[in-house]
């Protein structure tokens, strides 16, 4: 595992080959429901469909800002990962998140998450949320992450 | 309607956790004492984000931060219905571990049209906070 430590991977490509295995394993994203659809270098996106159980106003039928939060925290973490060189996972450190209008009852939201700068420990992204196109926003974010470092073999506190 | 209550709006908080369905899934609860609400939610499988460290979603603690914090401005204002977000910002301090969560949140300011909230979540230390949230809501009718 470690004979090429300097070797570079397209991790964009890696992503994109096992784009739905990437939420089959977190349990959160499957109650959510959110689908990756598409991994560029740096840049992802993804779907959130409407569902019943994710309901926050039950008189609008609206789903709740939390599953938006969900949703784009978990796109920014994956355009950080989609923009190095080598397989790193990261941690959110802080992600802020404002919302424009809200999202309509029993429609997709597309999702497009952006990281615009990498340093050696920190990650920067952006990420909007929308029915259609970016000019009519539901919710944007802007979120921070740390770069973990690499570990072989599982994790120590 | 428990006429024991130090908080008429107690009852209320507890009507609005179960009309709201993304409660009822993520499974908090609150318990109210005069006006000091602490929620919780407790620990379940699909609360986790990553498996290989059982380390809790950070989008679940945010969702019951947002709902804390809602919640809140709700109890302590004369709101027919809880309050819209306009805005949040959220520090992931520590790592979520897979155990049941606990928040408050404090009403910093409650204006005429805004309400600016701090939310903290902890577990087994209240001093050592897991994820912290400052938010903004919209009180306002119109």
């Amino acid at each position: 595992m470690n004979d090429k430590p300097k070797q570079q991977y397209d991790i964009a490509a890696i992503m994109n080959e096992n784009i739905n295995v990437m939420r089959d394993v977190v349990p959160w994203a499957n109650e959510t429901r959110f689908r990756v659809t598409k991994v560029e270098k740096g840049h992802v996106f993804g779907t959130q469909p409407w569902a019943e159980h994710l309901v926050g106003d039950p008189e609008s039928g609206v789903i709740h800002g939390g599953v938006i939060t969900t949703f784009l925290d978990n796109l920014c973490g994956m355009a950080c990962t989609s923009a190095m060189t080598e397989m790193r996972f990261v941690a959110t450190i802080d992600l802020r998140i404002d919302y424009m209008r809200p999202a309509e009852k029993g429609r997709d939201i597309i999702g497009e998450a952006e990281c615009y700068h990498l340093t050696r420990t920190v990650c920067f992204t952006r990420a909007w949320a929308y029915h259609e196109t970016r000019d009519k926003l539901i919710a944007t974010a802007a979120g921070t992450f740390a770069i973990n470092k690499a570990r072989l073999g599982g994790s120590k506190k | 309607m428990n006429p024991q209550l130090t908080n008429p709006r107690a009852d209320e908080i507890d009507a609005i956790l179960k009309r709201l369905p993304f409660a009822q899934t993520l499974g908090m609860r609150c318990e109210v004492l005069g006006d000091e609400m602490t929620a919780i939610l407790p620990f379940q499988e699909k609360l986790i984000g990553n498996v290989a460290i059982r380390a809790l979603h950070g989008g679940a603690i945010a969702s019951f931060l947002e709902l804390t914090a809602m919640l809140q401005v709700f109890l302590v204002s004369d709101m027919p219905r809880p309050p819209k977000p306009i805005n949040l910002t959220i520090d992931y301090l520590r790592q979520g571990h897979a155990k049941d969560l606990y928040a408050r949140a404090y009403v910093l300011k409650m204006g005429r049209r805004m309400a600016s909230v701090r939310a903290e979540a902890w577990q087994e230390n209240r001093a050592e906070p897991v994820t912290a949230l400052m938010a903004h809501f919209l009180v306002a009718a119109d």
